[in-house]
């Protein structure tokens, strides 16, 4: 799946010097047109697909460089009926093209968050893709943070010290109930448009690309991330432990370099 | 057409004027020699020009330092035809006390002056990482005041926790840089003659602070400015003075642990950041100016440090 992805990155480079020229407040000329034969050719999205999905976002990005934002199904995941990926789409930032979650059909009720950069005003986008191929948006408008926050970090040499460092931050678990729990990674998630003055260089992009989160070694979903996922990607998520055993998450990024955490339910 | 031109750019002209116009352009003489203009409790607009920090400038008997230089490249043109004003001597330094656009927007201005920049250590990489962003987004929301502004990094840098003295002329000025507060490039400016403190955004009087850098950073380099003996302190943003400065570190000091306790508590209990940013600090909101606009910010920047204590 990370070679799709990989793919996806290209046609968002491609379309990297279109959207940046188009690049003020707000866009005059929407972009998702575009970023729809881009990221899904001729297939047929059904849009306004809020009696599969809810989508929540804050009206204002409060921080550029931090805005939650939810997915979740409201018909139940099942063996015939479910889910197989969300795609995450922000219109208008540099990559719109912002993640996908590969889902298992075991998940129940879907309810997942994550964080991400956002640039200016945008539409943000989830995309459901069932198992039968057929696609399912629901959009949100999220206004830009207008202050001084900017999508860039607040303190590089904090996040780089802890690079790698990776949480599992959940309530005690009953076996047999939904239990909420958040997968963190402490990752710079530089975005490749970071300018390091003392190189003169850009500095390369370097982001946690994949993350996968499993129960007893059975895959709860796989999320494949890019540079519009925020500082430190979060990933939290509701599943329900049908037995004790062990929850795990591992990452892996762009340079290949892999880290992991577990919990014992 | 051309005269039509002409007339738009008067019509401009004659707008900003009726706002912020450069012969009124107000400046208070805080102690002898040290000279500040009041930045207004708002967002940065057109209409403002981004005159929304304190800046202003210090005489000594060589030369002139201007300690940030404005929101814009417009106001840094009316900071320095006020300094003109006021003295024939060179402006031989320009001090930003850290990265945000209503601090050294104006730098551009002083070019002319050749003079020394001086920031934080962090500051050229704190400039590299978001002036594209920056550039954009005021653009857009300066309009006609943004244009001529360029992003100008320090030419002389201080180190955190190794301060530097310069000197104007029988007056010395003690640079101190700090570890990450308000953000990771903060620089505060003591004048030694009259014991009066310039300091940046590490203070925020009536208007509500803003998190950029570290709540427990912050918080700690709060502490060392409150056992500091000063006659005068010229803070980032509200009205400067010899002994309201105390008072509003305290606030300042009162809400970040407010929010640090409520947020703590949040993230001990398994809650988001969107049940933290409706219900954290709301006793606070009646203290201060912009709340609505910059609270919510605070508390999810505070959020996502405090998660990895
Ligand atoms: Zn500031």
């Amino acid at each position: 799946m990370s070679s799709r992805i990989f793919n996806l990155f290209i046609i968002s480079l491609a379309l990297m010097s279109f959207g940046l020229t188009t690049y003020a407040a707000t866009p005059k000329e929407p972009l998702w047109p575009t970023l729809k034969v881009a990221y899904f050719g001729d297939k047929v999205i059904r849009e306004d697909a809020s009696d599969l999905l809810v989508i929540e976002a804050p009206k204002r990005a409060e921080d550029a460089a931090i805005v939650p934002i939810t997915v979740k199904s409201l018909v139940p995941q099942s063996a015939e009926k479910y889910i197989k990926n969300i795609h995450i789409v922000v219109d208008n930032n540099p990559e719109p093209y912002s993640a996908n979650f590969h889902l298992s059909p075991e998940l129940g009720l879907i309810d997942i968050s994550t964080r991400m950069r956002v640039d200016q005003y945008t539409f943000v986008r989830a995309i459901a893709e069932m198992n039968d191929g057929s696609l399912h948006m629901v959009s949100r408008f999220v206004k830009a943070s207008g202050g001084c926050s900017a999508p860039a970090g607040k303190d590089a040499a904090a996040a780089l010290a802890r690079l790698g460092k990776m949480q599992i931050r959940m309530r005690t678990p009953t076996v047999g109930e939904p239990v909420q729990a958040q997968v963190i990674i402490s990752h710079p998630n530089y975005n490749g448009l970071q300018f390091d003055q003392a190189s003169r260089r850009y500095i390369t992009a370097h982001y946690v690309k994949n993350i996968n989160i499993s129960y007893n070694d059975k895959p709860l979903m796989s999320v494949d991330t890019g540079i519009s996922v925020s500082e430190d990607p979060s990933i939290r998520f509701t599943f329900t432990p049908t037995e004790k055993g062990t929850l795990k998450a591992e990452a892996t990024d762009s340079e290949n370099q892999a880290f992991s955490e577990h919990k014992d339910i | 057409m051309k005269t039509l031109s002409k007339f738009a750019g008067l019509f401009v002209s004659i707008f900003l004027t009726s706002c912020y116009a450069d012969e009124n352009y107000s400046l208070s003489e805080v102690s002898p020699g040290i000279f500040y203009h009041q930045g207004i409790h708002e967002d940065p607009t057109e209409a403002n020009i981004g005159a929304i920090a304190n800046v202003g400038f210090i005489i000594g008997e060589r030369c002139v330092a201007v300690i940030d230089s404005g929101g814009s490249y417009l106001e840094g043109t009316y900071l320095r035809r006020a300094i003109k004003k006021q003295t024939d001597l060179p402006i031989c330094y320009v001090i930003n006390s850290h990265v945000h656009p209503d601090h050294l927007f104006g730098n551009a201005a002083f070019k002319v002056d050749s003079p020394q920049f001086i920031g934080h250590e962090k500051l050229p990489a704190a400039i590299a990482a978001r002036q594209d962003y920056f550039a954009k987004t005021f653009k857009v929301l300066l309009g006609q005041a943004y244009t001529g502004t360029e992003f100008i990094s320090p030419t002389l840098t201080v180190s955190i926790d190794k301060p530097i003295t310069i000197d104007l002329g029988n007056r010395l000025l003690t640079l101190t840089a700090y570890s990450t507060s308000h953000t990771d490039n903060d620089l505060t400016v003591l004048d030694n003659t009259t014991k009066t403190l310039w300091t940046g955004d590490l203070l925020f009087m009536s208007r509500i602070p803003a998190l950029d850098g570290s709540i427990n950073g912050w918080l700690i380099t709060m502490q060392k400015l409150q056992s500091m003996d000063l006659n005068f302190v010229i803070p980032g943003h509200g009205k400067a003075g010899s002994k309201e400065w105390q008072q509003g570190l305290l606030a300042q000091i009162k809400y970040f642990t407010v929010l640090r306790n409520e947020v703590r508590e949040i993230i001990n209990n398994m809650g988001t950041i969107e049940e933290a940013t409706q219900t954290v600090g709301l006793q606070e909101s009646s203290k201060w100016e912009l709340f609505e606009q910059y609270h919510r910010r605070n508390i999810t920047a505070s959020f996502v440090e405090l998660e990895w204590e």
